[in-house]
């Protein structure tokens, strides 16, 4: 692989969510009318990737109040800021019949005092996703007499702009592109009130990919786990825990343990007024990020808003 | 705070190699749980799926999860028994009615029946001393064409009529998980369960 710094063109994210939205609504519009047909809440929220599920983690339910016969269309913007770093993610996904869902998403994350002590004032890491659902069986809520869960198979294909720093990811056998495939079971125990859902993931991303994917020492994807649990407390409100196990492609590398990475997690309320909208605020712990230039947890406040047609 | 301790490549710099460096693994506790404890779970709650006799195609009625049939009264009375489910089956007809969703459902309906046939199916539902006495499900909904968006929409009118009667979330989650099930019978269009 060369290590020319040549940047890589900037990726241009706001035209084809636009042309995406416009197209998906332009192609289903005479076919059928946007759904409305689902529980509320049984749509989950939208994920910081983009995909239905909690906050950090994809569910096995497709998004938006769309069941069987319908079609239906969400749009988020999520914002979390811990101690040092800032990250936005802006999100569509259109989901039909309750069988399949295609989702994109723009996420921003700025490096705060890391950028400056690498050289790169103002440096942010940017990353466009992909993600493709495919519920293969089961329904979550309706099956409450039995443990068969909700299936689901997705992909997520992901592609970094990591700036300034693109060179030294690069040198560290990181790749720009990488996609993640994950299986998703979930079940809500109805008489209870309790959503579970469990995940596993093939991943090779570092730091869900705004580092990059693989590294010099590890170059293969590795399966992780992925678990949330939600309580409802009410018809539209919902209290719940995450954790989101990551590899750490890039410990040690050339920088030792410098880019060693943490397990993401958080403990979400998720509120849902009415079936257009969705707001969810959350504690999140990302752990380290970059440790070398600052060794603290990173923990703070997140906030996503979802709008649903 | 710190150095910088990366610094950016010149355009076009001969790539620097590194060696591989040897990986040793650090036992935590929470890598133990992540290596062993989460995946666990997962397998738990997937080969529960994957075993369930549910997911032998055709199991006419899947094994009850909650293996309290109709004898515990708990729920019946927590519903506020015959009088209860009486002023609630009066309400849940009236939204039904008045529901864009589910009023075509319901136009043609002898209501009193339908009254007399829902408080007793509830009744039985809720572990109370009845017997529900109409048509199965899958007989008497067969003359509609039902989605599941419209079993849903009868759902969310039940939760309305729940919540006016001031019924607890969690005592409603309770009913309606024994109900839930009925969408096997009731909906009848597309691939209404697998």
């Amino acid at each position: 692989m060369t290590l020319c710094a040549r940047r890589p063109s900037p990726l241009r994210p706001t035209p084809w969510l636009a042309a995406f939205i416009a197209g998906w609504g332009l192609a289903l519009s005479p076919i059928a009318q946007a759904g409305q047909g689902k529980l509320l809440l049984t749509g989950g929220v939208s994920s910081i990737d983009g995909a239905a599920g909690g906050g950090l983690t994809p569910w096995a339910l497709t998004g938006s109040s769309a069941t069987e016969g319908e079609i239906g269309a969400t749009a988020s913007l999520t914002r979390a800021r811990t101690q040092d770093y800032g990250f936005t993610s802006q999100a569509v996904a259109a989901t039909w019949s309750d069988r399949v869902e295609v989702s994109l998403a723009h996420q921003r994350f700025d490096t705060g005092p890391t950028g400056p002590a690498l050289g790169l004032p103002g440096l942010v890491l940017q990353q466009d996703i992909l993600g493709l659902k495919w519920h293969v069986a089961g329904d979550a809520v309706l099956d409450s007499d039995t443990w068969q869960p909700q299936w689901a198979l997705g992909a997520e294909f992901k592609r970094t702009d990591a700036g300034g720093l693109a060179p030294t990811l690069a040198s560290l056998g990181a790749r720009t592109h990488g996609t993640d495939l994950y299986l998703s079971v979930t079940k809500l125990l109805l008489a209870q009130g309790v959503l579970l859902n469990g995940t596993l993931r093939a991943t090779q991303a570092n730091q869900n990919g705004l580092l990059g994917f693989g590294g010099t020492a590890q170059r293969r994807p590795r399966l992780q786990p992925e678990v949330s649990a939600a309580w409802l407390l009410h018809r539209t409100l919902a209290v719940g825990a995450e954790y989101r196990a990551k590899p750490d492609n890039l410990n040690p590398s050339a920088l030792g343990a410098g880019l060693r990475e943490d397990d993401w997690k958080d403990l979400f309320v998720a509120w849902a007024p009415s079936r257009r909208a969705s707001l969810t605020l959350a504690w999140v712990d990302l752990g380290r990020i970059v440790p070398a230039v600052v060794s603290r947890r990173q923990t703070g406040a997140y906030v996503s808003l979802q709008l649903a047609l | 705070m710190s150095q910088p301790l990366m610094t950016r490549p010149a355009p076009c710099a001969a790539a620097p190699t590194f060696r591989t460096p040897i990986r040793t693994p650090i036992r935590t506790p929470l890598r133990t749980i992540r290596a062993w404890v989460l995946p666990l779970w997962l397998g738990v709650i997937g080969g529960w799926g994957a075993c369930s006799p549910a997911l032998a195609a055709d199991a006419g009625s899947p094994p009850a999860l909650a293996a309290v049939p109709a004898a515990d009264p708990a729920l019946y009375l927590a519903l506020g028994a015959d009088p209860g489910l009486n002023a609630l089956v009066s309400d849940f007809i009236a939204r039904l009615q008045a529901d864009a969703r589910t009023a075509p459902f319901f136009a043609k309906s002898d209501l009193s029946r339908l009254k007399t046939q829902l408080v007793s199916q509830l009744c039985a539902v809720s572990g109370g001393p009845c017997r529900y006495a109409g048509g199965d499900m899958k007989t008497v909904h067969s003359a509609m064409d039902i989605r599941k968006g419209d079993f849903n929409a009868l759902v969310e009118v039940l939760q309305q009529s729940l919540s006016a009667r001031d019924v607890p979330f969690a005592v409603q989650n309770r009913l309606l998980a024994r109900l839930a099930p009925m969408h096997r019978d009731i909906i009848n269009t597309g691939g209404a369960s697998e």
